[in-house]
């Protein structure tokens, strides 16, 4: 005779949250604008609102963003993917919350300004389409019986089937597969159920979906529908090199239209598998990640000028940076004549700070102290660029350049 | 010196009117002393505001008006005389609110940022305490902004919490919600405030459990959430606890053996790799061929698409149509020609009064060759040895359906059938028997008349696709 033990609500969020924290995504931004004081649907019995930027409510000694009330379902799960702590193998203690306790869950923390709205995932339990159906009973509760307007992310099962999936996108801002690993051999390898071919075509119909519901002719007398879909991939759990995963995110990018994708440095997990490296998760390696690709999709760089295939990123400068040196030729650039896309590619100079060079020199010829008060600083910028007052000389051709430019940028206290 | 004493601290109007007749008057910034109370030791008494709609009117830029009303909220002593000094120089240097790099205006935009993320922050950090025993329910916070925003934030409150009865207290100002309207009155105590609320343990549950150790990064936390919030969080006193017992649970998850590979892991993988691959021998049924393509491996294009598009129609087709590869509506779809080119043909078809329903339609080659450019793929063509692996896919289907016409749209087609290239323009316009008994029409690729720039070329080579549908309907 075997007594479970009834979990109190208490353990059972510590359990859910604590299996949810490896999904980068918090984001509630990019939502369609909506609040309870009017709308299409009038005003709201309920509450809840979405101003375009998401808020971050709070945020962990890790220093990433609280936003949404990020919690599984359930972490009982019937596959045995290897870098996930819910995988059927893993020793974690498990739990399961009912529709009523994350909807109620929600609507507490909403209330009283703790959060942007949910981020409900799960574990597969029973049949990939049972799971989908509850977690969307979740999101169709609180926008439905509750008027909810607040933010909703659901974690799609790949394998549900795709009517399930459409009806996600119906009460959710945002939907999300996780490819988890950047190529499909790892996949295979890791997590031996998970299908990369399946998960691809269901990013494809939703991709479809978003477009079909949010071309304008066929919106009106439509109920709205989730506006973004993304995507995260681990970094550091097998042997992807930086090219490999940045050539995934740029197919990501131009096949699913995805908002994002996210990278997580692989962490290590209580009871992990033994197929796993057991190291501390590679922070830098993912902060480079990210800035390439920002570079990708901002600042006009394709995938291949930023890194050779085969080859990672380098740890010691930012991958614009990087880029520069290799390209010391097209240097240094005159930041009063110079276009726009010359002046994207040039160290130290982000999208704000070239709109506002851009203006500014219509009014004058910009010194060192002028680019300094539009950009912040010049540090880095300054051998690669001429001003007024300044010109680098032989700075941009000199071989410690780069030792230079390497600032220890602290990410962690390790 | 003339003395200016404004109504609040917050007076935006009264400032407004202020400058305007001032810098009528001609008093330049050095001139001007600002107050907000009452001071003794000022000389003369009487303001120097003069009544509303007295003084010349001038226009100023639309942003400096913008960015007055935030420099305004700000906490510094100098908002006021600043804002007059920028208003005052307008005057003579009308272009100066569009240079960044004027160190006045700098200084302005700072202030005006300081009080944007006072109120971002605002908006983040207030918490709700339920008061015990109303009915309705009753919410309230007490909360201390960075700068003076709490009226400018609070209509964000009544849209966002508009059915519920709430209240912020503040040193400055209070505001309340019932449900219908704002109201603003004084500054309070903390005293007035609820000290706690049931939920907030289950919210130190949720901030303790969400937050990585592997990953501890205090200073980042302190940047975006500063210590002079933490008193009014109540999440923020676990944070001493978290911090230091981070390392060692990052150092025990490190250190821990890992468990022995599961037995059933290890199966499932030889599993898939059993089953997953194509095997050498033939399709039997076109079902067949479409599943199998899926898992095809025979060159490198599978990677970068999102699935293999096999050919589709009614399986005794007489005619069958082949085109080049799938485009990017026909990758997320998975169907053949359901993209612009398929479009175009379909409208070839209708003048051809050609039943594409009749025809069975494919591709020589069956995943999508393209390269990523921002968020845009763009096709590519592809290459001979991927045309020559994929026709092991074309051949099955040419095996299964056995039709009496083939129409090969585009050289890749061509390529694909016969296994040589032949320039499209020479060989279109009349029958090529093919062994086997079969007879392929030649014509151009939808795509391509989509990209002819000349208007009469790209007439021209319509009317030809018709032409050949129509040679081909003719052939079976
Ligand atoms: S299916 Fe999801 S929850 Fe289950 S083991 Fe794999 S990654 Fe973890
Ligand atoms: S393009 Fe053809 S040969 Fe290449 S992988 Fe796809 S189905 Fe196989």
């Amino acid at each position: 005779m075997s007594a479970m033990a009834v979990l109190d609500l208490k353990r059972k969020l510590a359990i859910l949250s604590d299996a949810a924290k490896y999904d980068a995504s918090c984001a509630s931004s990019g939502a369609e604008k909506r609040n309870s004081l009017s709308g299409p649907e009038g005003r709201g019995k309920g509450v809840g609102s979405t101003e375009g930027m998401g808020i971050c409510h709070a945020y962990a000694p890790d220093g990433r963003c609280i936003s949404l009330l990020k919690i599984l379902l359930t972490n009982f799960c019937i596959y045995d993917c290897a870098y996930c702590i819910n995988r059927v193998s893993s020793n974690a203690p498990r739990a399961r919350f009912t529709v009523k306790e994350v909807v109620d869950l929600t609507l507490n923390f909403y209330k009283r300004n703790y959060i942007e709205g949910l981020f409900l995932s799960s574990g597969v339990i029973q049949t990939g389409d049972y799971t989908m159906e509850e977690m969307v009973r979740v999101a169709k509760s609180l926008r439905l019986d509750h008027d909810f307007r607040g933010y909703i992310h659901l974690k799609l099962i790949p394998e549900a089937s795709p009517e399930l999936a459409a009806e996600a996108g119906l009460y959710a801002d945002r939907v999300s597969i996780n490819i988890e690993l950047p190529q499909d051999e790892s996949l295979t390898i890791l997590a031996p159920e998970k299908d990369p071919a399946g998960i691809k075509r269901a990013m494809g119909r939703m991709r479809l979906s978003i477009e079909d519901h949010n071309e304008p002719a066929k919106k009106a007398g439509k109920r709205k529908f989730a506006t973004s879909q993304s995507t995260q991939l681990i970094v550091g759990a097998d042997a992807a090199r930086d090219s490999d995963i940045l050539a995934r995110s740029a197919n990501l990018y131009g096949a699913y239209k995805l908002r994002r994708v996210y990278y997580s440095a692989f962490s290590p997990i209580p009871d992990a598998a033994s197929r796993l490296p057991s190291m501390r998760p590679p922070l830098m390696r993912e902060h480079r990640l990210y800035q390439a690709d920002w570079l990708m999709r901002f600042y006009g760089f394709t995938q291949g000028e930023i890194v050779e295939p085969g080859e990672d990123l380098d740890l010691t400068v930012d991958p614009k940076t990087a880029w520069a040196l290799r390209h010391r030729g097209d240097f240094p650039v005159d930041v009063n004549t110079a276009d726009r896309d010359t002046l994207l590619r040039t160290p130290g100079l982000g999208t704000r700070g070239v709109d506002r060079i851009l203006s500014a020199r219509r009014q004058t010829r910009l010194t060192l102290a002028d680019v300094k008060r539009v950009c912040g600083s010049t540090k880095r910028a300054q051998p690669f660029i001429v001003t007024a007052d300044w010109t680098p000389g032989g700075l941009t051709d000199a071989k410690g350049l780069k030792a230079s430019l390497i600032v220890p940028e602290q990410l962690s206290l390790f | 010196m003339r003395v200016v004493r404004l109504a609040s601290e917050i007076d935006f109007d009264g400032w407004r009117r202020a400058g305007r007749a001032l810098r009528a008057e001609g008093v330049p910034p050095e001139a001007v002393v600002w107050t907000v109370e009452y001071d003794l030791f000022a000389d003369g008494a009487a303001p120097a505001a003069p009544a509303k709609g007295a003084g010349p009117r001038f226009t100023v830029p639309q942003p400096f008006i913008d960015l007055a009303e935030r420099v305004v909220l700000n906490r510094s002593n100098e908002r006021f005389a600043l804002l007059y000094t920028l208003l005052w120089r307008l005057e003579r240097e009308p272009g100066l609110i569009d240079n960044p790099a004027d160190p006045d205006l700098t200084r302005a935009r700072d202030m005006a940022k300081g009080v944007s993320r006072a109120a971002h922050k605002m908006k983040a950090f207030v918490r709700f305490r339920l008061v015990e025993g109303v009915e309705p329910e009753v919410y309230m916070a007490w909360f201390e902004p960075a700068h003076r925003v709490t009226e400018a934030v609070a209509p964000f409150f009544a849209r966002r919490f508009t059915g519920m009865n709430w209240s912020i207290l503040t040193p400055d100002a209070c505001v309340a919600w019932d449900g219908e309207t704002l109201k603003v009155s004084e500054g309070a105590d903390p005293a007035d405030a609820p000290r706690e609320d049931a939920q907030e343990e289950l919210w130190r549950t949720y901030y303790a459990s969400i937050f990585n150790p592997a990953r501890l990064n205090p200073r980042m936390m302190q940047q975006e959430m500063p210590k002079r919030y933490w008193r009014n969080l109540p999440e923020a006193r676990l944070i001493p606890e978290l911090i230091e017992s981070a390392q060692r649970r990052t150092a025990q998850m490190v250190e821990a053996r890992p468990n022995p590979p599961s037995e059933r892991v290890l199966k499932a993988a030889l599993r898939h790799a059993r089953d997953g691959s194509y095997g050498e021998s033939d399709p039997l049924t076109l079902e067949e061929a479409a599943v199998a393509a899926q898992v095809c491996r025979r060159c490198d294009l599978w990677r970068e698409a999102t699935q293999a598009v096999p050919g589709e129609g009614p399986a005794r087709a007489r005619i069958m149509i082949v085109g080049e590869q799938p485009g990017d509506e026909e990758d997320l779809t998975g169907r053949p020609f359901v993209g612009p080119a398929g479009r175009l043909l379909d409208k070839a078809m209708l003048e051809a009064d050609f039943d594409r329903r009749k025809a069975f339609v494919t591709n020589a080659v069956k995943h999508f060759k393209h390269e990523p450019r921002g968020k845009m793929r763009l096709h590519k063509t592809p290459d001979r040895g991927e045309v020559q692996a994929c026709r092991w896919w074309l051949d099955a289907e040419r095996r299964m359906v056995k039709p009496r016409v083939i129409l090969a749209l585009g050289a890749t087609a061509v390529m694909g059938i016969t296994g040589r290239s032949m320039p499209i323009a020479r060989s279109r316009g009349a029958p090529i028997a093919l062994d086997g008994g079969a007879r392929l029409v030649v014509s151009w690729h939808p795509s391509y008349l989509l990209r002819v720039p000349d208007a009469d070329a790209r007439a021209r080579a319509y009317a030809q696709l018709v032409d050949d549908l129509r040679l081909a309907q003719s052939l079976t």
